[in-house]
């Protein structure tokens, strides 16, 4: 027995490190920053460790050992930044076919060779939420990744043992998808909510059946295998994260009395546009926000926003995020975090938590990144003047210890032209839409998001 | 009489309550005193700016009337309004909703359509966008070769006439050369096709233009008929009217030049994505350019990731005059960020603070009227605590064409009824 438990022991030991073996680390000594940690204020002068993919330590005058030492004199050194929704790195965003596709994850369609990564890497962005479109009520599964660029294995950049999420959506879009488009429930906001009714019951019978059947009846008969059932009851059972493409304050109510009714504790609500006007209730909820700093007036279910919404979010207690949803935005989440000074005049650690710990905590990765402490991941992005200023230029941005943006080695090669056929990469004008929300559906020329 | 007090009390709270109201302006003779004052064509200096009958009337060290509103800016900066040279503010209210955009009507050739006819003095994201400072926004149709005649408007007024600023220009979109999209699958034959007809195009048009312009002027209108589109155009063929061209691809703007030389165009460049490309073609033709949104993705996969940041500034220091636009109408409050990014990716502070401000006004033909803070000038300025393009600065104080406009929008409104929401949570 004892033999046995230290085999498996000692095989399990092995594929952890075979598996993280598989991710590049580095080892990093960036020296005499001003160093925002995030959590534990910000140390001026002071030195950060990065030993094996991993801060080691934190303070002055450290030892390099073997590790390349950056100097940071007169530099910002913070947290790599976290995008809690993105589509970057993706070769698809919507299976639009129904109005439930949990069974399927972006994960599966993860391209390395999106020139996005690069210019989120540019941005201090060193982790992302790879999400599916907004298409369905409950969409497909989501994957965060690790801008891990310069790698070309597509496994390489899903961030190891973070949760997994999927993504739910109110409102228009799955109203316009479903209903306008193909005549099928959801084409109102009632519809939408009984779609989730509908599947949670589902899955609590299809959850009964396995139980039955792993029970004691040795004769019963095992139920048909459902991936899209057991993904729903993978939900009920809290071992998914749901975040949900939400605006109205009404339906983002409607999704919480839901979840109350089946026992599901964790939700953060994307967008969420209309948050401000129930901040109290998601507060008492434990729900999060991921919101846009500025974006409104889109679409009709925006137009009675404020940019104000973090601000009032964040003094009600809810947690609050800033995301880009656009391979435009994420190059600048320090400059989006820093628009909550004007709209509300949050504090410099209140804003930049915006889009670092927070984030991390939307993710359920903040034990391993968002914030510069000892034993967290190596992810660091170090700027010019303090991040929250308009004259702040990322100099160099870290993942694991490993430099994947460097300003002045920003020579071509590391940026890849994906079209091998192309002879100069073309300029594309108009309808070129960004990949967004609505991608992948006949939509997503019409409006973003 | 309590009673009755309460019931004022209540209507004077309801307005904001519901998130919607925002107070009226008001005007008089108004001295801003001990303030620092970017005046953007002088240097900064300190001192008292005073406003009567709607203009600047005296800056700097000036006995302050008695009859004015004196505003202490101690630790406050004075700036021009800002002015973005590229917008469809006013003729767009919900991005997606159709019925509510009014920037692109059905035509390829529709010069008469005209950008003031559809400006929504009432249209909820003016105030959004001037209580950021941006007091006065060119308004352009979209879509098409020649989709409309855009006009200069000051985001404050009650009929499109009110709002009117100077003199319109017509918008033309020059015939882009190349794919339209990565799912444009046409063959090189087509595509070629394709240009060399849009480029027929455009020449037939303008060339009946000129055509008309001479029947007119030899007394032959009224033989060929009612033609609102050559009516419209004909100005620009003598150069009476500026005409605004969209050029984004480095070839397209070198085509743009040799046309715009070749029929003698009383031209502004606008987009010129790829101005950093040929910079010192378009300084030599001595061509103004309208570029942004700065905070955009580089044009071409592999283009430097800070192409777009960088554009403004290398024209800029090309000897390019360059104003900066957000192209954008629910967030054209953005404009000070776009200039900012332009300043620290190379065009520097002063430089990008022009290109939304003097710049703007005398690409557009208003600069004595507009774009600094200048005695004579329209009153379009604002109060700042801070530097404006920075994030943490909140403007204080804002006037246009003399007016101390309320500092409220719909965003400042519902912060202000939802921050400490009453009733809150019903346990």
């Amino acid at each position: 027995m004892k033999i046995n438990r230290i085999t498996i022991s000692a095989l399990l030991l092995c594929a952890t490190f075979l598996y993280s073996a598989a991710q590049e680390t580095g080892s990093i000594l960036i020296k005499n920053g001003t160093v925002i940690t995030i959590t534990n204020g910000t140390l001026e002068n002071t030195d950060v460790l990065i030993e094996e993919g991993k801060i080691s330590q934190i303070g002055a005058n450290l030892d390099a050992g073997d590790a390349r030492v950056v100097d940071a004199e007169g530099m910002y050194v913070m947290p790599g930044i976290i995008d809690a929704h993105s589509h970057i790195g993706l070769e698809v965003v919507n299976e639009a076919s129904d109005p439930n596709t949990a069974m399927v994850a972006v994960g599966d369609a993860i391209n390395p060779l999106d020139v996005s990564i690069y210019r989120a890497l540019a941005g201090g962005v060193t982790t992302s939420h790879a999400m599916h479109g907004s298409a369905n009520a409950i969409g497909g599964q989501c994957q965060t990744i690790k801008h891990r660029w310069g790698d070309y294995n597509p496994n390489h950049y899903k961030m190891e043992g973070a949760p997994r999420t999927i993504k739910f959506a109110l409102g228009e879009n799955p109203m316009r998808v479903h209903g306008e488009n193909n005549g099928i429930i959801p084409k109102t906001r009632m519809g939408v909510e009984q779609v989730f009714r509908y599947y949670f019951s589902e899955a609590v019978k299809y959850q009964d059946k396995w139980e039955n059947y792993n029970g004691e009846n040795a004769n019963a008969v095992p139920p048909k295998y459902d991936l899209r059932l057991q993904t729903m009851v993978d939900i009920l059972n809290g071992d998914i994260l749901i975040h949900c493409h939400s605006y109205r304050a009404d339906e983002i109510m409607m999704l919480m009395n839901v979840l109350k009714d089946f026992g599901v504790e964790k939700i953060c609500f994307q967008h969420v546009n209309e948050g401000f006007k129930i901040a109290p209730e998601l507060a008492a909820f434990g729900a999060s926000a991921s919101v846009f700093a500025d974006w409104w007036d889109y679409k009709f279910e925006v137009y009675y926003s404020t940019a104000y919404n973090a601000a009032i979010l964040t003094k009600n207690g809810v947690t609050t995020s800033i995301n880009s949803d656009s391979g435009e935005l994420i190059r600048h989440l320090y400059h989006e975090a820093g628009k909550t000074q004007k709209y509300g005049g949050l504090s410099d650690d209140e804003a930049l938590a915006l889009i670092t710990i927070n984030p991390a905590k939307q993710l359920g990765i903040e034990e391993r990144v968002g914030s510069i402490e000892e034993g967290k991941d190596g992810d660091i992005a170090i700027f010019n003047h303090h991040p929250l200023s308009i004259y702040a230029i990322p100099q160099m941005t870290i993942v694991d210890g490993v430099v994947r943006f460097d300003i002045d080695g920003d020579a071509d090669d590391m940026r890849i032209s994906i079209d091998p056929e192309e002879k100069f990469p073309a300029l594309y004008e108009g309808s070129e839409a960004e990949v967004n929300c609505l991608q992948d559906t006949e939509f997503e020329q019409v409006h973003n998001h | 009489m309590i009673r009755l007090f309460i019931i004022a009390l209540f209507f004077c709270t309801s307005g904001n309550a519901i998130g919607q109201q925002i107070a009226k302006s008001v005007d008089g003779a108004f001295a801003l005193t001990n303030a620092t004052i970017e005046t953007v064509t002088g240097g900064t200096i300190k001192g008292t700016v005073l406003i009567r009958d709607g203009k600047i009337s005296a800056v700097g060290k000036v006995q302050i009337p008695s009859d004015a509103t004196t505003i202490d800016c101690s630790g406050l900066i004075v700036y021009p309004g800002m002015i973005d040279a590229g917008t469809t503010l006013g003729l767009q209210e919900v991005g997606s909703i159709s019925l509510t955009r009014d920037a692109n009507e059905v035509g390829d050739i529709t010069p008469h359509m005209q950008a003031l006819t559809a400006v929504n003095p009432n249209s909820v994201l003016i105030p959004v966008t001037r209580v950021s400072g941006v007091t006065t926004v060119l308004t352009k149709p979209t879509g098409g070769l020649f989709p409309g005649t855009a006009s200069i408007i000051n985001l404050h007024g009650y009929t499109p006439d009110q709002m009117h600023v100077g003199d319109n220009v017509i918008i033309m979109n020059y015939p882009s050369s190349g794919r339209r999209g990565r799912r444009d699958s046409r063959s090189e034959e087509d595509v070629k096709k394709a240009e060399v007809k849009a480029l027929k195009k455009l020449n037939d048009t303008w060339e009946e233009a000129v055509l008309y312009a001479r029947i007119d002027k030899e007394g032959g209108k009224n033989a060929i008929g009612y033609n609102p589109a050559m009516e419209a155009l004909a100005p620009a063929t003598s150069g009476d009217i500026v005409v605004h061209i969209e050029v984004n691809k480095k070839k397209d703007i070198l085509s743009a030049l040799g046309w715009i030389k070749k029929n003698n165009v009383n031209a502004v460049l606008t987009g010129v994505t790829e101005g950093w490309r040929v910079a010192d073609s378009i300084a030599a033709a001595g061509i103004p350019v309208i570029t942004g949104p700065v905070l955009s993705r580089p044009g071409r996969s592999s283009d430097r990731y800070d192409t777009a940041y960088k554009n403004a500034g290398v024209m800029s220091k090309a000897g390019v005059k360059v104003v900066i636009r957000t192209n954008n109408a629910e967030n054209v409050r953005n404009l000070p960020y776009n200039a900012g990014f332009a300043a620290a990716y190379g065009m520097g502070r002063e430089e990008a603070l022009k290109a939304v401000t003097i710049n703007a006004a005398e690409v557009l033909g208003v600069g004595n009227l507009l774009g600094s803070i200048e005695p004579g000038k329209m009153a379009n300025l604002f109060i700042a605590d801070g530097d404006i393009f920075e994030t943490k600065t909140q403007v204080k104080y804002l006037f246009i064409n003399g007016w101390q406009i309320p500092m409220e929008s719909r965003h400042t409104l519902l912060y202000d009824e939802f921050l400490n929401r009453e009733p809150g949570l019903r346990e």
